[in-house]
């Protein structure tokens, strides 16, 4: 048990290191991308915008986003080039509109915004195009790569419907000297800063507090609903075959839940949570289910690849109930084993409890990155491997490059969605049975002294 | 310096939070009520049955044998049995038998020695006769004698002679 629970810490600290290794290669990428970017719009300097030449003249007190770039003159450039690491993020991440293939499906809005109280409408207003740009404005909101923004400039009134000509993003440096991205929203020639949705990381993700919250019918709220409702249909009708076929052979919807269902409660939960497992079986088989639902859902491409296991905010969610309910269900045994391991020498508990109340706090994190981790990356790895047809193809200019980018990326795609096939199941039962096992040590009650 | 900024899919953000926790939420409890407990009860329910029913198989295979074992060994008492009535029998046989000889053989003696008894009367008998008859005859003879005169010794003798000739002792 204890082997376990230090394998586990340094399982984690080995999840957060690597990571912390893959957003350094990203952050990377992003300084190189931003230097590009920054050479381009010196090159486009004064028709770009006016407002980057004076961010690239040293303009550093502005705070996130000041409201001082209001209304001066841009236009709208067209980045004709193919970058693969932005479309790879913009691909997997939540949206407020839901695209499947050519076609773009708007979603209820809901805005919770500090002056004007909630707000609903269709992000059908947006009109959204290519990106998932919005071509109009609604109020004070517009649509930038699939998710509301909003417009941080007190001279902008709100308009119940106005054009949006484009929008433009800058890699600027705060007065902490942190790398932040500006992003504009060009209407009537005219650059607004936009200021995202309110992001719960504390600043630390490139998020904050902002002057809204979004609580809108994202796409990965549908997605969760459909699946969810899929998922509830299927068991609805298994369960009722129960009843109508009592004491017979399971058959059709049955014989193929049943199997799976058996192994979560044969191979989880009884051998990590013993007696009391019928208690937890209902939560551990929603937990499996929802994942493995929704990885799958995730990896059907003509589904509009909605990584929703693979965002950190469902994750977080499902680890902070784990952690909640394996906590509200510690006996006396669990508690005793964090802050006074028994049969262990005093100076070792000085050492030992923090480390178990540590562990408390690191198992439902590391059960939070790991499920998000695998889920993203493996999206990742798709779309790099997709984006490899733009790359060769030069973003549409060479039609030879494109079929030789094809030719190589089919089979790597191939592999990849076998792969995450494996992974999409390996994870949920990994989640699983992490839960079940921390579930398991919690109840756990046992007067052996080890 | 570790950054994810603009990393979307790792902002969390409070609309997808508090959305994924109602639908999970609520998720949990309607498959726990409607689908998960069903299942879990039926299929529990059918393995107790199949645990029942390979209970009741085995139990019903061991009242089997045991009722096997019961009428070998009443097969076995009644081979005894009749093995046992056929010693009796073939005892009572021989013991009739030789009951019987030996009430033939008592029979046989008694009649036997009826017989010698009869024959010892009979003898018996035939001899007093004999003796009346012998006593008759030497009275007759007597008689005759007297009656006839005896001429002398040699005449005497003769006669009585020729008389005791006629005397047949069958």
């Amino acid at each position: 048990m204890k082997i376990k629970a230090l394998l586990l810490v340094v399982m984690s600290f080995c999840l957060v290191l690597s990571y912390a290794q893959h957003n350094h290669d990203h952050s990377h990428d992003h300084s190189g991308h931003s230097h590009d970017h920054s050479g381009h719009s010196h090159d486009h300097g004064d028709h770009a915008h006016g407002a980057s030449a004076t961010h690239a003249g040293g303009h550093h007190e502005a705070n996130d986003y000041s409201r001082g770039d209001c209304g001066t003159p841009a236009k709208v450039i067209h980045h004709s080039e193919y970058d693969p690491s932005a479309t790879a993020i913009h691909h997997v991440s939540d949206a407020n509109v839901y695209t499947i293939l050519e076609y773009t499906i708007p979603l209820p809005a809901i805005i919770y915004n500090k002056e004007r109280g909630l707000e609903f409408f269709s992000t059908g207003k947006f009109h959204a195009g290519h990106h998932e740009n919005g071509h109009y404005g609604y109020k004070d909101y517009v649509l930038y790569e699939g998710s509301i923004h909003r417009i941080a400039c007190e001279n902008f009134q709100p308009q119940e419907h106005f054009e949006v000509q484009g929008f433009d993003m800058q890699k600027v440096k705060d007065s902490k000297g942190k790398d932040i991205e500006k992003r504009y929203a060009i209407i009537n020639g005219k650059g607004y800063v936009l200021e995202q949705r309110t992001i719960w990381d504390g600043g630390l993700l490139g998020g904050g507090m902002t002057s809204f919250y979004d609580l809108s019918i994202t796409k990965n709220v549908v997605s969760m609903i459909l699946v969810c409702l899929f998922l509830f249909f299927i068991f609805r009708k298994a369960a009722k075959a129960y009843a109508v076929r009592d004491g017979q052979a399971p058959s059709g919807i049955q014989s193929f839940l049943e199997p799976v269902f058996q192994f979560i409660r044969d191979d989880v939960a009884i051998p990590f949570i013993g007696d009391k497992h019928e208690k937890f079986l209902p939560l551990l088989m929603s937990i499996f289910f929802f994942i493995l639902g929704l990885n799958l859902w995730g990896q059907v491409p003509f589904l509009g690849n909605v990584n929703v296991t693979g965002s950190l905010t469902v994750t977080m969610v499902l680890a902070i109930l784990v952690f909640i309910i394996t906590n509200i269900n510690g006996k006396k045994d669990y508690w005793k084993h964090i802050f006074n391991m028994p049969g262990v020498p005093w100076f070792v508990k000085l050492i030992l409890t923090p480390v178990e109340l540590l562990g408390m706090f690191i198992k439902p994190l590391t059960l939070m990155l790991r499920l998000a981790g695998n889920i993203t990356a493996g999206h990742i790895a798709i779309l790099s491997f997709v984006g490899l047809i733009f790359i060769f193809g030069k973003s549409g200019q060479s039609m030879a490059g494109a079929g030789a980018g094809t030719a190589i990326a089919i089979p790597l795609t191939l592999f990849m969605m076998a792969i995450e096939l494996i992974v999409a199941f390996v994870q949920a039962f990994v989640f699983t049975i992490l839960t079940a096992s921390y579930l398991g040590a919690a109840v756990e009650e046992h007067d052996d002294h080890h | 310096m570790i950054t994810l900024a603009g990393f979307a899919p790792f902002q969390p953000t409070p609309g997808l939070a508090l959305w994924s926790s109602i639908i999970f939420i609520l998720f949990w409890w309607l498959m726990s009520k409607y689908a998960f407990g069903p299942i879990a009860k039926g299929i529990s329910k059918r393995e107790s049955d199949i645990k029942d029913a390979l209970a009741e198989a085995e139990s019903a295979r061991a009242e089997m044998s045991k009722l096997k074992a019961e009428n070998e060994q009443i097969l076995a008492e009644a081979r005894e049995e009749r093995a046992t009535m056929l010693k009796e029998a073939k005892d009572a046989k021989t013991s009739i038998i030789a009951e019987a000889k030996e009430k033939a053989k008592e029979e046989a003696t008694r009649i036997s020695t009826n017989a010698m008894r009869e024959i010892e009367n009979e003898k018996q008998a035939a001899l007093v006769e004999v003796k009346n008859k012998v006593g008759i005859m030497a009275t007759e003879i007597a008689e005759k004698i007297i009656k006839k005169q005896l001429s002398g010794q040699a005449d005497h003798e003769s006669f009585v002679s020729s008389l005791v000739n006629d005397i047949k002792l069958n």
